[in-house]
């Protein structure tokens, strides 16, 4: 019969992996309440234009906006969803007609448009997006770039029925 | 004596030199228009007379006493309350829902509730002064007063500055938030201006 000792080591080594397995959240289940809808950030829906034209490119390009839209609980990709998208670049203010456009959805519920390069406006090098289509709730994002030198920036869109 | 005050000065107007040339050089300045252009530069001129403002009551820049300094501080704080009133004008022109936002405080930009507090306390400090020219209240009073409000302006006015990605650079920002920071407490230990809240 082996002898059963609870030393001092022991119970360090058991106490960890029960906090490791319990910190860890192995045992979580599924969440009943699903993928949360967006809400629109502040500021997002500043110089807005409604009704932006779908476009293959937004002035010369160089600077892609990419995201996904996904509906809300389930979380399933929204195909085809209209996302409009504005922003201070090298060729215009965001109140300009020209720097604004959107684009559609592809079947996995992701958009990219190619636009020009993001520069710094007000303080913050950052990109608006819209869905305001009215099948969902409207959403408005004001994502900020982590370096005004970056190529790119995305924003994710979870939306819930209008 | 004379030399340190030609030092302090030398140094206070090559930084604010340094500053505003390299803000008028960004390469930002090619994708905007002349009238967001000429919003940070007022913002520029402002940070730049906050630093000035308190040597020139301390009669710490050559050549001007503190008889000419005090004068000179009064003019110059009508510059200011005008230099921001500009810039936040012609920010206004620029986007006006931006600057409806951080009016209201609500602004997405974590340096725009400082910009705002700041510039009512200006504001408010420069009513004090006003008031206190007409002759009421005290001298003890509006001194108390103006120097409290002027702590919120710099302190407001800093961490809007240096938050803020503009086109202004970096480093000669930053230098010369510390020197406008410098030159307030300076001139606020010489004075005692603490005396002023205690009851006498």
């Amino acid at each position: 019969m082996s002898k059963l000792s609870l030393t001092r080591r022991h119970l360090i080594l058991s106490g960890a992996s029960v906090a490791a397995v319990g910190l860890s959240g192995l045992p979580v289940p599924a969440r009943a309440k699903g993928v949360a809808p967006t809400r629109s950030m502040r500021g997002g829906s500043n110089n807005y234009l409604p009704d932006a034209p779908i476009v293959d490119r937004i002035g010369r390009g160089g600077f892609w906006m990419t995201g996904t839209v996904r509906r809300a609980g389930d979380g399933q990709p929204l195909s085809g969803q209209r996302i409009q998208i504005w922003a201070h670049t090298t060729e215009g203010h965001e109140r300009d007609p020209h720097s604004h456009g959107a684009t559609l959805t592809d079947a996995n519920g992701q958009f990219r448009l190619e636009m020009p390069q993001i520069v710094p406006a007000f303080g913050q090098p950052h990109g608006h997006l819209a869905y305001d289509s009215g099948t969902f709730k409207t959403v408005f994002l004001r994502p900020v770039m982590a370096s005004a030198q970056d190529k790119t920036l995305e924003a994710h869109f979870v939306l819930e029925p209008a | 004596m004379a030399f340190r005050k030609f030092l302090m000065s030398a140094a206070v107007f090559v930084t604010a030199g340094v500053a505003l040339w390299f803000a008028l050089q960004s390469p930002l300045l090619a994708w905007r228009r002349p009238v967001y252009i000429l919003a940070g530069v007022a913002g520029v001129v402002a940070l730049v007379l906050l630093v000035v403002q308190p040597l020139l009551i301390g009669g710490h820049l050559s050549g001007i006493g503190r008889v000419r300094g005090r004068n000179l501080h009064r003019w110059l704080g009508l510059g200011l309350v005008g230099a921001v009133l500009v810039h936040v004008i012609a920010l206004w022109i620029t986007s006006p829902p931006d600057v409806v936002d951080a009016l209201l405080f609500r602004s997405p930009t974590p340096f725009s509730v400082w910009g705002v507090l700041a510039m009512w306390a200006l504001f408010a400090a420069a009513a004090v002064a006003l008031l206190q020219r007409r002759g009421s209240g005290s001298p003890r009073g509006w001194r108390r007063w103006h120097g409290g409000l002027v702590t919120v302006v710099v302190a407001g006015s800093v961490l809007h500055a240096l938050q803020i990605e503009g086109t202004m650079e970096p480093v000669s920002k930053a230098l010369l938030c510390g020197l406008a920071v410098l030159a307030l407490v300076r001139v606020m230990v010489d004075l005692r201006h603490w005396r002023l809240w205690c009851r006498s």
